[in-house]
């Protein structure tokens, strides 16, 4: 009788275990048209690696529902002098194989970022190393100051020593070597969700990290399983969401959001993302390379800039090009963005008729001819085909030139262009990597001073003011520099700003996101009901 | 027969270093890898860098010589998308391709000869012209229309099948196969019809109209004035007389299948080689390209070897011939 009681038990008791896990268990089943490249934290960073390992691996600081940055890994931070940033780290804090996080896994990992094959230096922008001070202190010894240094370390994860040393994955992969990295296939983060399954093109499998020292916050969901399947067309992953195959897709393509919304499955959220889509004039050669005008550049007029800014009518393109999923803005850099200037923040508004005036003053009342370039990517393709007719209104011809991604920007790098349209959005949601970047002369210092700035804009006024708020740290003093540099690109218009984009997150009615702008999806505060 | 053989084989060598250097020789043209490997904060420097430790500042002869001296010993380099090596990559996609292709092939001949038959057979019956019409639609419409199709109907609409992927595999050595699971058979069943829709009409196009051709031959008509059964005839005369053009074109059906199942792949995002072409292209990973081109290359030449020995079996004339002339 013994035994089949203890049997009979013990099957009951499996069955409870199978009952409970399946009501607990909360698969989310996530689309998305392209494969994360690595997962390594510290290789490649493109925005669909990021966006599956912000789940897996943390960083000292974190942001929280309403994207402020708060305490994460480390649990409070102090300056003992401008150069010097000691972390306390949280205690406890354990990696998904079990070890316990310590001051030598920050070092280590400091060591890794900043070693050549890692792609997010930027990430500790400044920083010349770290040190160890006992076992939950680290010191983080800047070559400069750095300011808005947390901002920066938000994308800066931590990975286990030990583990790396085990797996021979000091450094990030090097795409000379012959053999894969085993960091690049496998992880150990500290993050809520730890990697169990990953076939390539076809599934990554993630589920719910048990130890997780978050797992208290009042902000987490409920999801245990994430399964990413990356889906390249567009028509298939939109039906897969109708269909009920896939309950959630952060990129459904724009011609389907309509009919997606219209299905009583389905619903969208809409984000508005950090990132703006902007035109660049060459603002430096004396004679353009694509343009009938010679001898001089048109460009270099800043009467011919506004007069293009008044001529582009953006509600247009909002409303016909990017089906209303666009925010207009006057600011290279957006709201959520440290340094942003409301007043700062100026379009110049759609007059034709100043545009012609403008023109004429400069000289041109019959207009010119230019080539004006971007990316074969949507939307940015579409937005240039409706600036031609616009610009046509006002006498300029312009032959819209659509460049493969991957020839583009080779092209732009060899400044082999007179006008073209891109979008920017700052992994640090800080105005000095865009400003610095984008607009600053190019120095040639390797320092990252205009490594952007394909335009070749150059005004010694604003190049000093960047130079000075990058070290500034008084807050307050940096952002009226900030401010101020805003205000003189308003005024002269080098690159013209024209919308930021919305993002529409697609998923069943079941399910419910949040959408940061830094278009991540944070898995932990999803909800399926 | 040996020789034939052996001198098809070196035939093969030759197309695949003819496709290898045309391939390279474009490649100068897909764009620059470095510019999607590194973020767009990336500095010059950098850049330059990582071109360099990649060789891709050097013209494109070296790198093929490279290439071609590394693909001598099986070595294919690392993917610059996924930074795995493009061998391991490749035979991860191989099963999943041809698996697909050969059911599609196989559904292509099973059902297309079949009905070509019988629209040969039964010229003006209603279910004939009914056939007819609707391979009309085989042969001119995109197999990505018709994926998509499927997928509205058989998907969203109905519910009963997978709109992607290939379901559960099972591990069999290297081989993943999903012949043996139900979620891999259901999920089949879509591709392989926008895959084999195709050859399958225009195998049935071909052959009814050898069989009408063949059934208005002398040779027949002797045959039923033997007073041999319909069936002998049709079957056993006509049938296999219409085999050889028949073999041709299913043996390069074949090739093109493999070949492009690109876009099936893409609309189904079945895991196969096509699927990893594409991305490949899109990211300008040349490893990967350089591989895929010469490994397409090789399956045609090694297919139409095939077919060449193939003729032997069904045509005694050809042995007969060659035996004769050679000797």
């Amino acid at each position: 009788m013994f035994p089949l009681k203890l049997i009979s038990c013990s099957i009951l008791a499996v069955l409870f275990a199978i009952a409970m896990s399946a009501a607990t268990a909360k698969t989310l089943r996530y689309a998305t048209q392209d494969e994360p490249q690595t997962l390594d934290p510290h290789s490649a960073s493109l925005a669909v690696t990021t966006r599956l390992l912000s789940n897996v691996y943390e960083g000292l600081v974190g942001r929280d529902k309403n994207f402020k940055l708060v305490p994460w890994l480390a649990t409070s931070w102090s300056q003992p002098d401008a150069l010097t940033w000691r972390f306390k780290l949280r205690p406890n804090v354990k990696f998904h194989d079990g070890a316990t996080l310590t001051a030598d896994d920050v070092v280590f990992s400091m060591e890794r970022i900043l070693s050549p094959n890692s792609q997010f230096k930027s990430a500790v922008q400044g920083v010349s190393k770290a040190k160890k001070i006992d076992q939950l202190t680290v010191d983080l010894i800047m070559r400069e100051p750095n300011p808005v240094l947390l901002n920066h370390l938000f994308t800066f994860r931590i990975m286990n020593k030990a583990w790396a040393i085990k797996n021979n994955s000091i450094n990030p992969q090097n795409y000379k070597d012959k053999e894969d990295t085993y960091s690049s296939r496998n992880t150990n983060g500290t993050g809520p969700f730890m990697l169990k399954e990953r076939q390539t093109d076809v599934k990554t499998v993630l589920v719910q990290n048990p130890n997780w020292w978050n797992a208290g916050s009042p902000e987490k969901g409920n999801v245990t399983e994430v399964v990413l399947l990356p889906i390249k067309s567009n028509a298939t992953r939109a039906a897969a969401l109708l269909s009920g195959e896939v309950d959630f897709v952060n990129d459904p393509p724009p011609q389907d959001i309509a009919r997606l919304k219209s299905s009583t499955d389905v619903k969208i959220a809409e984000g508005l993302e950090a990132r703006v889509q902007y035109l660049v004039f060459d603002t430096s050669r004396d004679e353009l390379l694509y343009s009938n005008v010679k001898g001089k550049n048109p460009f270099k007029d800043v009467r011919v800039r506004q007069a293009i800014a008044h001529a582009i009518n953006v509600q247009a393109i909002k409303t016909k090009v990017m089906r209303n999923l666009a925010l207009p803005i006057g600011s290279i850099i957006t709201s959520t963005d440290q340094g942003y200037a409301k007043d700062a923040d100026k379009r110049l508004p759609f007059d034709r008729d100043k545009a012609k005036k403008l023109l004429a003053e400069a000289g041109y009342p019959t207009g010119f001819e230019i080539t004006l370039d971007c990316g074969n990517n949507q939307p940015a393709a579409d937005i240039c085909q409706a600036i031609a007719p616009m610009l046509a209104q006002i006498g300029i011809k312009v032959n819209p030139n659509v460049v493969n991604t991957a020839n583009y920007f080779v092209k732009l790098q060899k400044f082999d262009t007179s006008f073209y349209l891109l979008s920017w959005g700052t992994p640090t949601s800080d105005a000095l990597s865009t400003l610095q970047y984008l607009l600053r002369t190019n120095d040639g210092a390797g320092t990252g001073n205009g490594d952007g700035n394909y335009g070749r804009y150059s005004n010694p006024k604003f190049d000093r003011l960047v130079d000075a708020f990058r070290v500034e740290s008084d807050m307050k003093k940096r952002d009226a520099m900030i401010r101020e540099a805003l205000l003189l690109l308003n005024a002269e218009l080098p690159v013209l700003p024209l919308h930021q984009a919305i993002i529409p997150w697609a998923m069943r009615k079941n399910v419910t996101a949040i959408f940061p702008p830094n278009s991540v999806p944070y898995f932990f505060r999803f909800r399926i009901d | 027969m040996l020789a034939f053989i052996i001198q098809r084989l070196l035939q093969c060598a030759l197309v695949m270093i003819a496709v290898g250097f045309i391939a390279f020789s474009l490649f100068n043209f897909v764009g620059d890898p470095v510019s999607l490997m590194l973020p767009p904060e990336a500095t010059t420097a950098d850049r330059d860098e990582v071109r360099k430790s990649l060789g891709l500042d050097q013209p494109f002869y070296v790198q093929f010589v490279k290439f071609a001296g590394n693909a001598l010993q099986g070595n294919f380099g690392i993917s610059l998308r996924l930074g795995r090596p493009v061998s391991q990559l490749l035979i991860e996609r191989l099963p999943a391709t041809l698996e697909l292709s050969m059911t599609a092939a196989l559904l292509a001949l099973l059902v297309g000869i079949p009905m070509g038959v019988y629209t040969a057979l039964k010229r003006d019956s209603w279910l004939s012209r009914f056939i007819l019409t609707i391979s009309l639609i085989g042969v001119s419409l995109p197999s990505f229309l018709i994926g998509i199709f499927l997928i509205l109907i058989f998907a969203v609409w109905l519910g009963w099948l997978p709109s992607f992927g290939r379901g559960d595999t099972i591990k069999l050595g290297l081989w993943s196969t999903g012949f043996l699971t139900l979620s891999g058979l259901k999920a089949l069943i879509l591709p392989a019809i926008t895959l084999g829709l195709f050859q399958m009409t225009l195998i049935l196009r071909l052959v009814r109209s050898e069989m009408l051709e063949v059934l208005r031959t002398d040779y027949i008509k002797f045959a039923r004035a033997r007073g041999l059964t319909n069936n002998a005839v049709h079957f056993g005369h006509a049938l296999k007389n219409t085999l050889v053009p028949v073999i041709t074109i299913a043996g390069l059906q074949l090739g093109q299948i493999i070949a492009f199942a690109i876009i099936t792949e893409t609309v189904f995002q079945w895991p196969g080689m096509g699927l990893l072409f594409i991305q490949a292209v899109q990211f300008a990973d040349i490893p990967v390209m350089a591989a895929y081109l010469c490994l397409v290359g090789f399956i045609f030449v090694f297919l139409n070897l095939i077919v060449d020995m193939l003729y032997y079996v069904v045509d005694p004339r050809l042995r007969a011939e060659r035996s004769g002339g050679g000797h």
